[in-house]
C-alpha cells in the first residue's frame, strides 16, 4: 500500500454540534499528514456526499469516509467496509450514502477502490457550533486509531503514537 | 370504509415529506395534502448573533442550497452596512457574487434533472422502484449519467473558487466580497481540459435540452396534461424585464399574463406578501395580500421565472425561451412538468453567463467592499434554483440580530405543490380498484417537478414525533399512530 493514494473524506454539518465530527477528523488528518510529509494522503470534506464524489473517489486506491453516528450501541467508533449495493435505492439525494457513491464509481468509472467508513459516536445535534466533550473524546480515540491504521497501510512508522495491537 | 393512503417518505426530493390522500367509500379522492414533517428553528437561532455572522450561519440551513442563503443574507446586510441594495457594490464584488450564484444554480438544476427526474423520463412513471434511480440511468444511458456528474462537479468548482470553500464558504460579506477570482482560477474554469471547461458546459446544456424535447415530443399528451392548472407566477426580474436571478424588482403575473405585482422594490415585500399558517403543516402558505388567500397564491421557480420575464439576455437560452413561449402562444405556462423544460433553459442560460463572466477582467479587480451609513434593517431577495428566496433582518444598536424572517423558495411553492398533488391523485387514483406503486410514484413525480427542498422550508423548535391520523369523510378521527 506504500505508494497507493488515500482519500480521507469527512462529511456533516459543523453547525449542528456533533455532526461536525467527520469534518473535524479531516482537519486533524490534514495537519498530521502534512507534518509527516505523507503526500499519498489527501483529505476532502462537505456537508454531505454528492453524486460527483463518485468521480473523485475513482482516483484513489483507498477511501475512508468519516461521519458522525447516532447509533446508541456504538461505544466510541467503528471502521466498516463499504459494500456497494446495486439493490439499494436511496431515499433522498440529500443524503447520498457511501455505498451509493461506491456503486456509482464502479458503474460509471470502472474503478473499485478499497472503501471504508469510520463512524464516530456523537450525542447532540442541535444548531450550535462545537463538539460535545464526549464526542471530542471519541474523536481523539478515533484519530489515534486512524493514524495507526494509515501507518500500517502505508508501511510507515512514527514515534509518539501508541497503537493497540488489534488496530494494526 | 374511507381509506387514507400515505406516501412516506417522498423519494428523490431533498429532505423529508409525507403525502396524505383521503378516499371516500367509492374510492374517489376527497382530499390530499403534502405535509412537511421536518422543521427548523433557524429564525430564532440567529437572533442575538452579530449581524456579520449571518452569511455564514445561514448556510447551515441546508446542505443543498447553502450558497443561495449565503448570498440572500449578504444582500440584506449590504443594506444594513449602507452599501445599498443591488447596484451599490463594486463591479468586481457583484460579478464574483454573480459567478458564485450562477455556479450553484447550474449545479443544483443539473442534480435535479439528471439524477432526480431523469429516471422518470428514461423508464416512465410506471417503472419498478428499483429502476427509479441514477444507477439504473447509468446502466441504460451511461453518457447521461456521466454528463450529470461532471456538470455538477464543474458547478461545485465554481462555488469553491468564489466562496472560498465548499462548507461554510465566506466569499460574500456585508458590502461586497472578500476575494476576487485569480487568473489561475479563471483559466482552470474557462479553459480546463475536457470536459471541465465553459464551452463543454454550454454544449452539454444544449444536449440536455434536446433530450427533454425529444421526450416531450414522444409523450406530449402526458407531459402537457400532468398536474396542469392555471396560477399566478412570481419572480424577480431586471428593471428592463430581463431574466435575472441575482437582483431585480419583484414582479408577479396572473394566469393570463397580466401584471399583478408591478416591478416593486423587494425591500417592501411585507407590504405585498402575507404568510398563512395552516394547522396541518409546519410549512406556511404565502400569498399576495391584495388578492387574498384563495386567489393570491403563486408559483415560483423555473416555470414562474420564464412566465414572468420578458426575455433572456443570452443568445442560446433566448432562442429556447422563444420556443418555450410560443408553445403556449405567449401566455403563461401552467403545466407542472414543463418545470423541467424551463429548468433546462435556465441550465443553458447559466452556462452562457458563466462563460461570459469568466471572460470578464473585472473578476480580477481589487476593489471589493463598499460601506456607507449604517441602517437597522435590510431585506435581501434572490432567485434560488427553486424560486424566490427572502431574507429579512433587523439589527440593534449593539450590532446583534434582533429579528429574522425567511421565506424560502419551497415555502412559496407550498400551495402549488398541494394543488399538483391533488390534481394527480384525482387523475390516477379516482375509482381505481387497486392503488399501485406507479400511481403513488405519479404523485411524487408531481412534487418532484417543483424540486422542493423540504429541509429548509419549515421553522419551529423542539421535538416532534411522526404522527399519522386517519379521518373519515366527516373529519372524525378514527385512527392514530405515533412514531418516535
Amino acid at each position: 500500500m506504500k505508494d497507493k493514494k488515500v482519500l480521507i473524506y469527512g462529511y456533516g454539518n459543523p453547525g449542528r454540534r456533533d455532526d461536525g465530527l467527520g469534518i473535524k477528523m479531516t482537519e486533524l488528518i490534514a495537519h498530521w499528514s502534512e507534518a509527516h510529509h505523507l503526500e499519498q494522503i489527501e483529505v476532502d470534506s462537505n456537508y454531505q456526499l454528492n453524486i460527483e464524489d463518485a468521480e473523485k473517489v475513482a482516483g484513489y486506491d483507498l477511501v475512508i469516509f468519516v461521519d458522525a453516528s447516532q447509533e446508541t450501541d456504538l461505544t466510541n467508533f467503528k471502521l466498516s467496509d463499504v459494500v456497494p449495493d446495486d439493490k439499494k435505492v436511496e431515499f433522498t439525494m440529500h443524503a447520498v450514502s457511501p455505498a451509493y457513491i461506491v456503486h456509482l464509481t464502479e458503474k460509471l468509472f470502472n474503478k473499485k477502490p478499497e472503501t471504508k467508513i469510520l463512524s464516530i459516536r456523537g450525542y447532540r445535534w442541535e444548531f450550535e457550533e462545537g463538539l460535545t466533550d464526549s464526542a471530542l473524546l471519541n474523536l481523539e480515540r478515533a484519530f489515534i486509531f486512524l493514524q495507526c491504521k494509515l501507518m500500517n497501510w502505508l508501511d510507515v512508522k512514527f514515534k509518539g503514537i501508541k497503537c493497540q495491537e488489534e488496530w494494526t | 370504509m374511507p381509506k387514507k393512503i400515505t406516501i412516506e417518505p417522498v423519494t428523490r426530493v431533498e429532505g423529508h415529506g409525507k403525502v396524505t390522500i383521503m378516499l371516500d367509500d367509492l374510492g374517489k379522492v376527497t382530499q390530499s395534502r403534502l405535509h412537511i414533517v421536518e422543521f427548523r428553528g433557524f429564525e430564532r437561532f440567529v437572533q442575538g448573533r452579530p449581524y456579520w455572522e449571518a452569511p455564514v450561519l445561514v448556510q447551515r440551513l441546508c446542505g443543498i442550497c447553502p450558497v443561495s442563503h449565503h448570498l440572500a443574507a449578504a444582500k440584506a446586510l449590504d443594506v444594513i452596512v449602507g452599501a445599498g441594495t443591488g447596484k451599490g457594490l463594486t463591479a468586481t464584488a457583484e460579478k464574483v457574487r454573480r459567478l458564485m450564484h450562477y455556479g450553484q444554480f447550474f449545479q443544483s438544476h443539473v442534480l435535479h434533472f439528471f439524477h432526480l427526474s431523469s429516471p422518470d423520463f428514461l423508464f416512465g412513471i410506471d417503472a419498478a422502484p428499483e429502476l427509479r434511480n441514477i444507477i439504473a440511468v447509468a446502466q441504460e444511458n451511461r453518457d447521461l449519467a456521466y454528463q450529470g456528474i461532471m456538470m455538477r462537479k464543474y458547478g461545485q468548482e465554481i462555488i469553491a473558487a468564489t466562496a472560498g470553500k465548499k462548507v461554510h464558504g465566506t466569499g460574500a460579506i456585508p458590502g461586497g466580497v472578500n476575494k476576487n477570482l485569480s487568473t489561475e482560477e479563471r483559466d482552470v474554469l474557462l479553459k480546463g481540459a475536457d470536459p471541465l471547461n465553459a464551452d463543454k458546459m454550454v454544449e452539454w446544456s444544449v444536449s440536455a435540452l434536446e433530450f427533454f424535447k425529444h421526450y416531450h415530443k414522444n409523450n406530449r399528451d402526458m407531459v402537457d396534461n400532468f398536474a396542469s392548472f392555471p396560477s399566478n407566477h412570481m419572480s424577480i426580474v431586471r428593471e428592463d424585464g430581463a431574466f435575472d436571478i441575482y437582483h431585480g424588482v419583484l414582479r408577479a403575473v396572473d394566469h393570463e399574463g397580466r401584471k399583478i405585482l408591478n416591478d416593486v422594490d423587494y425591500q417592501y415585500y411585507n407590504d405585498y406578501i402575507e404568510e398563512e399558517v395552516r394547522t396541518w403543516s409546519y410549512m406556511k402558505f404565502p400569498y399576495l395580500k391584495e388578492y387574498g388567500k384563495e386567489k393570491g397564491w403563486y408559483r415560483v421557480g423555473p416555470l414562474a421565472r420564464l412566465n414572468v420575464c420578458d426575455f433572456i439576455p443570452t443568445p442560446l437560452a433566448q432562442k429556447e425561451f422563444e420556443e418555450f413561449k410560443a408553445y403556449t402562444k405567449g401566455k403563461p405556462n401552467g403545466m407542472s412538468l414543463h418545470y423541467h423544460w424551463a429548468r433546462l433553459i435556465e441550465v443553458l442560460h447559466s452556462a452562457e453567463v458563466i462563460r461570459d463572466l469568466l471572460n470578464d477582467d473585472e473578476l480580477q479587480g481589487k476593489d471589493l467592499v463598499v460601506k456607507g451609513t449604517r441602517q437597522n434593517e435590510g431585506v435581501g431577495v434572490i432567485e434560488a434554483p427553486r424560486g424566490t428566496l427572502f431574507h429579512h433582518y433587523k439589527v440593534d444598536d449593539n450590532d446583534l440580530i434582533s429579528m429574522a424572517n425567511l421565506i424560502v423558495s419551497t415555502t412559496n411553492n407550498n400551495e402549488p405543490m398541494n394543488r399538483a398533488v391533488n390534481s394527480t391523485a384525482k387523475a390516477f387514483m379516482n375509482g381505481q380498484p387497486q392503488i399501485t406503486e406507479p400511481m403513488m410514484n405519479a404523485v411524487e413525480v408531481a412534487i418532484r417537478a417543483y424540486d422542493p427542498c423540504l429541509s429548509c422550508a419549515t421553522h419551529a423548535l423542539g421535538q416532534m414525533p411522526l404522527e399519522i391520523k386517519l379521518y373519515n369523510e366527516k373529519e372524525e378521527l378514527i385512527d392514530k399512530k405515533i412514531k418516535g
